[in-house]
């Protein structure tokens, strides 16, 4: 097959899922972000990729500090949550001037946040520059390990991997087990109700975007430790977002995980056998297809509407 | 009857403020461009006018239909890139590509070891078959996803992501395959149609008149669709769509229809872009030109066809020039664009212009029009009511109920579809 021998075919998958798995982490923490703002608010974010934009540039912004005074080797922990901070602060306030107005029409929140989305691309390129930087990462996290000597994983790989797995946990708590979880499902399913047994629900919805937006960020900050950022990565990633999202069921977080999985791994192993366009053009094909097919997406939340 | 009474009264042209708008719209496209700017301008502003097709097409399917496509480009790209291989087929000729290891295939197949023609170039060899290509293709793919989506009764943000999705793959692909389709450069170097060279000044002139009068013909057809029971069936739909299923009507393929139309329109802009710009290229397919496109539309007023033209105009005029003088300033007054008619002007220059027409009293019906005279006097009335009573916040727009108001007015229409029409639009408030 291909012109590759067995053994080679196997390693060659175990590498290119687990460069994968990579792109599977800030697929997953784009499209959990998503999952919030779409599956449950009804919300087209199309600045999603920008607030993963902004957690990116503050990592490498840290980073440049961190280099500075000298505390490179943790400076990671905190872009994380200064990522989430920035990103959720700025997600509160484009809630409060913008989004809200717009819950009726959510068509035309699509535009406004396309228009946002241009807005904040600009600014990007207006105060870091059209190139593209990336961050110094911490030397524990470079390098990598050898199971075998034809397998060669990226520490920084598993790292990324962990925190993901953390954040969905986070995200499956606050949504499933928490007061704030409930409200925000309750506000969801009826709002009037909500509203009515004492739920503000205007706050939870600021809430929810916002929390939204700090996933993104975090992402972001996941971001770079795989790639360089420059003013337009988020749209690079806006569509495929989009593509978990539905694909998965909107309002499912195993579906989001599962759907992440598949598209991520299909495209990683697809780019090396074809090229990487057609690799991507595959895959997309497939998720579009499939779509037709079952437009409810793969874990759809089994809902009367 | 005299040829000013049968035309303010005809339905299709939308009453006197319908025709009006159309003459005022033809004497700027016909007379005052052509007259006013030097042939390089004019050949700039043909290029804006393809895109009002698209524009056009966005009001069908999107202000009348209330289905928003994020992927336009699809279609243009399809009408353009039709065009432009049968130019570029008629440019590789043998003799002027003798210097090539395979003479009489493009230049960029030749750069990517091609050897043959690919037997889907064959049919671009002639004219007609380019032509209905130009027509079928763009529709053909459209009925493809319309019927997957709507006859499953996806409809809303989730078919706009996906024929986002298919803009992007549509745009990949043809970035990717660059020995088929010219890659990112796209299809350049196109010279002559049927040995008629299109780069001349002449050529120019002659091809911005011919786009002109293909976008009014485009228009009138928009309006007689909307005149029809269709068009007062697509409203109602945009309003209430549950009402219409239970009356009895097959929604899905409504909808299926509006958005081939809007396909085969925005695929006419794309040939007429390819001849007047002379070349084709992914960057007018993806989800960029996709989404600026819709911009277009709905700064002219999502709901008004004539408005379209005007919107896409105003929106490539202050691009060209911003984007020239101030280039970074350029993305923050788009981005500006789209959040402010989105949040504070939803029905567009159009909504702008209504207001002031019914402030200062234009256009008017006059009681004593003798046109109008046989109007159904009460139910016009209630139409009013109705339009007054739509809150300038929710979906439903008020251009789009004026344009019913007329519609009914300056038809006899029965009571029963004119309440198909009336419910939903009050209800939409």
């Amino acid at each position: 097959m291909f012109g590759y021998s067995m053994a080679e075919i196997g390693n060659i998958v175990v590498m290119q899922g687990f460069s994968g798995l990579s792109m599977f982490t800030v697929l997953l923490l784009m499209a959990l972000g998503l999952a919030i703002i779409f599956g449950q608010m009804g919300v087209i974010n199309m600045a999603h990729g920008e607030f993963m934009t902004i957690g990116a540039y503050t990592t490498v912004m840290l980073s440049k500090v961190a280099a500075t005074y000298g505390f490179t080797n943790y400076y990671f922990i905190f872009a994380i949550l200064i990522a989430f901070v920035l990103a959720f602060a700025v997600g509160y306030f484009i809630e409060f001037i913008m989004i809200r107005h717009l819950y009726k029409r959510p068509l035309d929140t699509l535009l406004a946040t396309w228009g946002l989305s241009l807005v904040m691309q600009q600014i990007f390129r207006s105060s870091f520059g059209a190139k593209e930087v990336s961050a110094e990462l911490p030397e524990w996290m470079l390098g990598s390990f050898n199971p075998t000597p034809d397998i060669d994983i990226p520490i920084n790989g598993v790292f990324v991997m962990a925190l993901a797995a953390l954040v969905t946990f986070g995200v499956y708590a606050f949504m499933f087990k928490s007061r704030w979880g409930l409200r925000v499902r309750a506000t969801v399913q009826n709002r009037t109700m909500a509203g009515a047994v004492g739920i503000n629900t205007a706050k939870v919805d600021r809430i929810t975007f916002a929390l939204g937006c700090g996933i993104a960020g975090i992402a972001g900050a996941a971001f770079t430790t795989i790639a360089s950022t420059g003013p337009t990565t988020g749209t690079l990633y806006i569509v495929d977002s989009f593509m978990v999202v539905v694909f998965g069921g909107a309002a499912s977080i195993i579906g989001t995980i599962a759907s992440a999985f598949g598209i991520a791994q299909a495209q990683s192993v697809l780019q090396f056998f074809m090229t990487s366009s057609m690799g991507k053009v595959t895959t997309l094909l497939a998720i579009v297809s499939i779509l037709m097919v079952k437009p409810e997406g793969l874990f759809a939340s089994k809902l009367r509407k | 009857m005299n040829l000013w009474e049968k035309l303010t009264t005809s339905r299709v042209l939308g009453g006197k403020e319908g025709v009006l708008g159309l003459a005022l719209l033809a004497a700027i496209i016909f007379i005052v461009l052509p007259l006013g700017v030097d042939i390089f301008r004019l050949n700039l502003i043909g290029k804006y006018l393809t895109y009002a097709f698209v524009a056009v097409g966005l009001v069908m399917l999107w202000g009348h239909g209330g289905v928003l496509s994020l992927g336009q480009g699809i279609f243009f790209g399809l009408g353009g890139y039709a065009m432009a291989m049968f130019l570029k087929l008629e440019a590789s000729d043998p003799i002027s590509t003798k210097i090539q290891s395979t003479p009489g295939i493009p230049d960029f197949m030749d750069w990517n070891q091609l050897t043959a023609l690919p037997w889907f170039w064959e049919p671009f060899k002639s004219l007609p078959l380019t032509i209905i290509a130009v027509l079928t293709i763009p529709a053909l793919f459209a009925y493809v996803i319309g019927y997957a989506m709507f006859k499953r009764r996806v409809g809303g943000v989730y078919f706009s992501i996906i024929t986002q999705a298919v803009a992007l793959i549509l745009s990949i692909l043809i970035v990717g395959q660059q020995g088929y389709t010219g890659g990112v450069n796209g299809i350049t170097d196109l010279k002559t149609m049927l040995g008629w060279d299109i780069r001349t000044d002449s050529a120019k002139y002659i091809l911005y008149y011919v786009n002109g009068l293909l976008l009014i013909g485009a228009i009138v057809l928009s309006q007689y669709i909307m005149s029809s029971k269709f068009g007062m069936l697509l409203l109602a739909m945009r309003d209430k769509e549950e009402r219409v299923r239970f009356s009895g009507y097959d929604v899905s393929n409504f909808k299926i229809f509006v958005f081939c139309f809007a396909a085969i329109l925005s695929a006419v802009g794309g040939a007429m872009f390819t001849l007047q710009v002379g070349f084709m290229s992914p960057s007018f397919v993806g989800i960029v030109p996709s989404i600026e496109m819709i911009i277009f539309c709905a700064v002219g007023g999502r709901a008004s066809l004539i408005g379209a033209v005007y919107g896409t105009l105003l929106v490539n005029y202050g691009k060209t020039v911003f984007s020239e003088t101030y280039p970074e300033l350029w993305l923050f007054l788009m981005g500006g664009l789209f959040i402010a008619v989105v949040m504070f002007f939803p029905n567009g220059l159009a909504g702008i212009w209504n207001k002031y027409a019914e402030k200062f009293g234009w256009f008017k019906p006059k009681e004593d029009a003798s046109g109008t005279s046989d109007v159904k006097k009460p139910e016009a009335k209630k139409f009013e009511v109705s339009a007054s009573e739509v809150d300038s916040e929710a979906t439903a727009l008020t251009s789009a109920v004026t344009n019913t108001t007329q519609v009914a007015a300056t038809t006899k229409t029965s009571s029963k579809q004119a309440n198909v029409v009336n419910t939903p639009a009050a209800r939409g408030a």
